[in-house]
């Protein structure tokens, strides 16, 4: 199998040429400030399935683009819902 | 050497009853240790080890299996180091050959930055009883012949690290003899039954859903590997964990013996020989965190060539099979082990590339756990608290690889 990212701008291209970066996420159900604080900085929702996520294209063009994975199969999905 | 050591081993597995003290969740190494543990140390019986597959399918079954402990922090190469010696007794312990094999470790830097880490590295692990020594260029041409230090040219490696004590078992061979050892003595172990939810009564968690009905149980463990954060999720725990795939592939025999296991932190790859001569690779995580263990044909080009720039033999070779495992990384490269904040649920995780080593020691360490309530002194630095005591483990310099 070979990984490569769907660039909207340069197509599909090899997963090396990519940074991954992630969009952190606290759930609604953590109020107290503390706690989302330590979530925030350590705490991962590790999601089975479908996640959002930032994209670098550092070796092509070098814009960030938003990419939706599944991640039980590493997939390139449409935005859910 | 037994040409089929399976055959000695014998394996009868369980139905599980309706209740039990003590129900681990996972058959890898990490719940069959302390499975093992709480029966033969602290008489601990009525317990379940459930798997969803196999018993070994998991990360245990797929590792590039060397034991060391030249990590980076004293917590860690105490612990490691304490495996390590757990590891050499295991085979005369359970009465099974696990083929441990002694075989050192070399490791190489190739840039100032990877000789301030391995210089920080020795010191270490002199200090806290790890004998890693320092090499010059030429007596890494000594340890291990077949390095070409120029690196093709492009790399050069300018110095080394030695740990002695370095050496590989057979991950098949540490499973069954753990998971044998521990039904001796009265355990259960189930495979085939894949734990969907857990049961909470008052603030506590009592047992297990499967499909094949309930189990209720005193204390329930979590040791899912790369399954980590679905099992807490059932528990209401948050975890710092993200799953990353770990791939690696074995080659055709080469026809020598090649002795040390020989690693390159800066390149990111490392090699030892199998018992049938197949030289076996490995490399980091797969930067994109995820379930699937499919294997790529990037990391498969990537890592062919990071080999064949520090031993040009392997150009010779073909590649036989590529793997993946699923890999539960922590943010500070350490381990996780013990209490969750919820009653009744216990965590041995964040295991990530490195935690097969790790196996005699962490089974150990979490038995003393349950059987006394109170974390022994080795394991109470990994606890799940440390992050919001900012009292992290940072070791990523020596657990990136294997
Ligand atoms: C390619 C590769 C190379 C590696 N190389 C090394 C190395 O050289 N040295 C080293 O020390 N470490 C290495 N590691 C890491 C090591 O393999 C793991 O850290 C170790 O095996 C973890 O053991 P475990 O028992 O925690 O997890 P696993 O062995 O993964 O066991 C977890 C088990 O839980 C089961 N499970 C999951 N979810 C459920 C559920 N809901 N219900 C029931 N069962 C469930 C799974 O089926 C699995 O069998 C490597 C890993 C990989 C992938």
């Amino acid at each position: 199998m070979s990984m490569r990212v769907p660039c909207p701008h340069c197509g599909l291209r090899s997963i090396e040429e990519w940074v991954h970066g992630e969009i952190p996420t606290v759930p609604d159900t953590i109020v107290d400030p503390d706690r989302r604080d330590v979530d925030r900085g350590y705490m991962h929702t590790n999601v089975h399935g479908a996640v959002r996520e930032a994209w670098f294209h550092l070796s092509g063009c070098r814009r960030w683009v938003t990419l939706w994975r599944d991640t039980r199969t590493d997939e390139w999905i449409e935005p859910p819902g | 050497m037994n040409e089929h050591p399976e055959a000695e081993i014998t394996l009868r597995w369980n139905e599980p009853e309706a209740s039990y003290d003590v129900v681990i969740v996972g058959g890898g190494g990490h719940g069959l240790s302390t499975a093992y543990h709480l029966a033969t140390r602290h008489d601990i019986t009525r317990v379940l080890v459930l798997d969803a597959g196999y018993i070994g399918g998991g990360n245990s079954g797929r590792n590039t299996t060397v034991i060391r402990a030249n990590y980076g922090i004293p917590e860690a190469v105490r612990f490691y180091q304490h495996s390590l010696e757990r590891y050499r007794r295991l085979e005369e312990e359970t009465g099974r050959s696990m083929m441990h094999d002694r075989k050192g470790l070399l490791w190489m830097a190739h840039s100032e930055a990877g000789v301030r880490r391995e210089r920080a590295r020795a010191a270490v692990n002199q200090a806290f009883g790890a004998e890693t020594v320092y090499l010059e260029p030429d007596e890494i041409a000594t340890t291990c012949p077949e390095i070409d230090l120029a690196c093709g040219g492009g790399f050069p490696a300018v110095m080394g690290a030695s740990f002695h004590q370095g050496a590989t078992a057979r991950h098949d061979r540490v499973v069954w003899a753990l998971a044998e050892g521990a039904m001796r003595c009265g355990v259960h172990v189930a495979p085939h039954t894949a734990v969907t939810g857990l049961i909470h009564e008052h603030g506590r968690i009592v047992g297990v859903e499967t499909p094949a009905g309930r189990v209720a149980a005193g204390t329930v463990v979590s040791a899912v590997g790369g399954n980590a954060t679905l099992l807490a999720d059932m528990a209401g725990v948050r975890l710092p964990i993200k799953t990353h795939p770990l791939q690696a592939f074995v080659t055709n025999r080469y026809q020598r013996r090649f002795d040390p296991i020989v690693a390159s932190g800066d390149l990111g790859f490392y090699v030892s020989q199998t018992a049938r001569g197949q030289m076996l690779l490995g490399a980091e995580i797969d930067r994109q965190p995820s379930y699937s263990r499919g294997s790529t044909y990037e990391l498969l080009a990537s890592l062919s060539h990071r080999a064949i720039t520090v031993l040009p033999f392997m150009r010779n070779l073909r590649v036989l099979r590529q793997w993946t495992g699923s890999c539960d990384m922590s943010p500070d490269y350490s381990p996780i082990m013990g209490d969750t904040g919820v009653d009744g649920f216990l965590v041995t995780t964040g295991w990530g590339t490195w935690g097969f080593k790790a196996i005699p020691a962490g089974g150990e360490c979490m038995a003393e756990h349950i059987a006394t309530g109170v974390a022994p002194e080795l394991m109470a630095p990994f606890s799940l608290d440390r992050f919001e005591r900012d009292r992290t483990l940072a070791d990523r310099g020596s657990s990136g690889t294997h």
